[in-house]
């Protein structure tokens, strides 16, 4: 089994010290956490994580076990690229000369769609958000213009067919035994596994 | 927002309209919890930051019973001898700093073993935290990955729903160990107090899976169909306190079933279908005949790799059945063709219920013709040695003639261990304390300590080497003070022997420190007015051993054994189930 990009989105309580119940789960299987992201989900009160790896689908579903093991931790999702709707965010810091000598890097800025935040004589902040990929392209021909200062944000993901977790906590909060799949190839019932 | 204050804020709103508070401090909350979950014995440490505590503890020492250990480290290990013979929670109390930071073996162990522990840590004031204060460790941090759920106090008004919140988690599922840090203040504080309202559900955490019927039904007729099926059961069958569950579906079914070291004791030594010790130095007809079943049905296990030896190796040939608790534990070592993932206390009669009344004879005769070969070529001479020297076999058989099975066996880590799991006999579930997924030197003497007081009606031997007792010797004081009936035989034969096989056996006899030597253990224990006696000649070892068990108090009794005697069978890391060796 070959290794690919994992967004993990993790539902937990929003508890302190919960990020390093989470962290030591990858750093014990020595691997590393390419973006981190949390956030509060669409519950109040409820948190998300959501945390990239480079790992074979067999790894990434024993993490995402043992995740759910944490006492607060309430769900823990695993999916592919195909499987979720992604953005992460960047904010350029480029002088403003360059930008106004040169119509190329204009023209650079369009077609990434990149906003200006701040103006200034001195420099120009600009946004945008988008695949990383697509972000490392601009950043790399901004450094030719004389890029003063890049910052990129963690990934947060959307599961495309997912239906929120309103429904999800309600079962959480019934005290009785849980629904919860946790299926395996035999019954043939795999995608249905960590799926909602 | 935070669950312990969630809790909070819920639990007195209900008992204000019949309650009227009563003013006490945090310290007085942590005892008034204690009594609330039915605790009895407490094990601890006094130091600076949890001085509010013993304190309280003072008005409820007719309430409480609380063990004074003479090392941290110590006390946890007795939480786990209590809870392992008890099936209660151990409850530990340590300071801050390094008296926390020595609770993390004990901690580590109880986690690899699913041992129930709640650890009581003082820690300094609140205003103080993240300053380098005297004594002062990040213990949440530094316990994260030994614990279950953590959690630190620094308002006594969370105290009742934080130590509920610590008993639900430590006893429920697959139990564990919890610490709950308490900063001084929070010990000193007053609040108003509404009484202690048990934990009984935590939406984020659910111990209890449903059991689907489709997976018993699928496992039921899989069992069904087996024509050399093979029951292999651990640790879970005694947590989930399923042993009579556990007789009636091997009885029915007529399985032959083997334990690992945590299973030992859930099935007496003598039942027919019992056909010993899985693992590195299990049976040979177990390890061998993991590879030629057909069905292999795991129960309460979680296939360590040193039951397992070489995984790609194993069980390639047989459909696998899994109950577990812990869903993580499904898939994570060995692939289940059947997960059967709930508390084996309800699968196991929803199984019993659908497979046939079965005799797998001939199955069950090949274990036997196995075994056979294994008496000739380890047994035999184990048990009974034509060298001069005694062997640690011989110790065990006699003792075994002497308690007939009733005893508790305590048990360190090494050759020792193995020896003693190997052959000593039980009647009785709980009968049984070692320390298996850590391997934790040190641990049989302190654990033997909180086996007596978790079962003081029955007769507690610690097992333990010359090694492994001189890393929690000082716990001899512990019994000195307090009376602990523990018996402590050690088997001394001069080596870390564990280490000293492999060193011959893989190291091409490079004994690389294995040498140990040791003090006059008889001295040491007269020290602590403790009796025992040293021999090292066959004919006095009957006598010997009946002069233990009849003195009324500690004993302590040193054996000495063959010095480079090893443990047979083996299964050489990275060898297969299959290639176990018997010399």
């Amino acid at each position: 089994m070959s290794k690919q990009e994992y967004t993990l989105t993790v539902y937990t309580e929003n508890r302190i010290g919960i990020i390093g119940r989470i962290a030591i789960l990858f750093s014990r299987r020595k691997i590393n956490i390419d973006s981190l992201s949390t956030s509060p989900s669409e519950i109040e009160g409820i948190h998300r994580f959501t945390i990239v790896i480079q790992e074979t689908e067999e790894v990434v579903r024993k993490v995402a076990r043992q995740l759910e093991k944490q006492v607060e931790v309430l769900k823990a999702y695993y999916n592919t690229n195909e499987e979720i709707i992604w953005q992460e965010q960047a904010l350029f810091k480029v002088p403003t000369a360059t930008i106004a000598e040169k119509a190329s890097v204009e023209r650079l800025l369009r077609q990434y769609g990149a906003r200006v935040v701040v103006l200034r004589n001195d420099y120009t902040v600009f946004e945008t958000a988008g695949h990383s990929e697509d972000i490392d392209k601009l950043t790399t021909a901004l450094t030719d213009y004389g890029l003063i200062e890049f910052v990129r944000s963690a990934r947060i993901a959307i599961i495309k067919n997912s239906e929120g977790f309103h429904k999800k906590l309600k079962e959480f909060e019934a005290e009785e035994p849980s629904e919860e799949l946790v299926e395996n190839e035999f019954l043939g019932k795999r995608d249905k596994v960590f799926t909602m | 927002m935070n669950t312990v204050e969630t809790a909070k804020a819920t639990a007195p709103k209900e008992a204000e309209k019949t309650m009227t508070p009563t003013q006490i401090s945090g310290s007085q909350a942590v005892l008034e919890a204690l009594l609330a979950e039915h605790v009895s014995t407490v094990f601890g440490y006094p130091g600076g930051a949890i001085m509010p505590i013993y304190d309280a503890l003072y008005d409820y020492n007719d309430k409480l019973n609380h063990i004074l250990v003479r090392h941290e480290q110590g006390s946890t290990h007795a939480a786990q001898g209590y809870a392992r013979t008890s099936g209660q929670v151990g409850v530990v109390f340590a300071t801050s700093g390094p008296g926390a930071t020595n609770l993390v073996t004990g901690l580590a162990d109880a986690q690899i073993d699913s041992t129930p522990i709640v650890c009581i840590t003082g820690q300094v004031f609140a205003h103080l935290l993240g300053t380098d204060a005297f004594q002062e460790t990040d213990v949440i941090n530094i316990t994260t990955p030994v614990t279950k759920w953590n959690y630190q106090v620094t308002d006594a008004t969370e105290i009742p729903a934080a130590m509920a919140k610590a008993f639900y988690i430590a006893r429920s599922g697959r139990p564990g160990p919890v610490l709950i840090d308490i900063t001084k203040n929070a010990q000193i504080q007053l609040f108003d107090y509404y009484g202690y309202t048990p934990c009984k559900h935590i939406r984020s955490y659910r111990p209890k899976p449903l059991v689907r019927p489709s997976y018993i039904e699928e496992a039921a007729s899989l069992i069904n169909k087996a024509q050399k099926p093979f029951v292999i059961f651990g640790q879970g069958v005694i947590l989930g306190k399923a042993e009579q569950e556990f007789k009636e579906f091997i009885e029915k079914s007529g399985i032959p079933a083997a334990w690992t070291v945590m299973g030992l004791s859930a099935l007496a030594t003598d039942h027919p279908q019992n056909v010993g010790m899985l693992g590195m130095h299990g049976n040979y007809a177990p390890n061998v005949l993991t590879n030629e079943c057909d069905v292999l049905i795991a129960i309460g296990m979680r296939f360590d790799d040193r039951v397992t030896g070489r995984l790609d190796k194993y069980a390639k040939q047989a459909k696998v059945i899994h109950l577990d608790i812990d869903p993580a534990e499904i898939d994570k070592n060995v692939k289940a063709t059947v997960p059967v993932w709930g508390d084996c206390k309800e699968t196991l009669p929803l199984l019993t219920a659908l497979i046939e009344k079965r005799n797998h004879a001939s199955w069950l005769e090949r274990f036997r013709e196995l075994e056979k070969e294994e008496v000739k070529e380890v047994i035999q001479e184990e048990l009974n040695p034509t060298s001069e020297i005694m062997s640690m076999g011989e110790v065990i058989k006699v003792l075994n003639e002497l308690t007939d099975g009733n005893a508790v066996i305590v048990t360190d880590v090494g050759q020792h261990q193995m020896v003693a799991c190997r052959y000593a006999k039980f009647n009785q579930s709980k009968s049984n304390v070692t320390s298996g997924g850590l391997g934790t030197m040190g641990f049989g003497l302190p654990a033997a300590i909180g086996a007596w007081y978790g079962r003081p009606d029955r007769d507690i031997i610690a097992i333990i080497g010359d090694g492994g007792l001189q890393m929690t010797i000082q716990e001899l004081g512990t019994i000195m003070q307090f009376g602990a009936k523990v018996k402590i035989l050690i088997l001394n034969n001069q080596f870390l022997g564990m280490v000293r096989q492999w060193q011959q056996l893989f190291n091409d006899k490079r004994y690389s420190f294995v040498n140990i030597t040791s003090p006059d253990f008889v001295m040491v224990a007269k020290g602590y007015n403790i009796d025992g006696q040293r021999i090292d000649q066959r004919e006095q070892l009957k006598d010997a051993l009946a002069t233990m068990l009849a003195h009324d108090g500690a004993y302590l009794l040193e054996v000495m054994v063959g010095k480079e005697n090893n443990v047979f069978p083996m299964v050489a890391q990275g060898s297969s189930v299959a290639e176990i060796r018997l010399k």
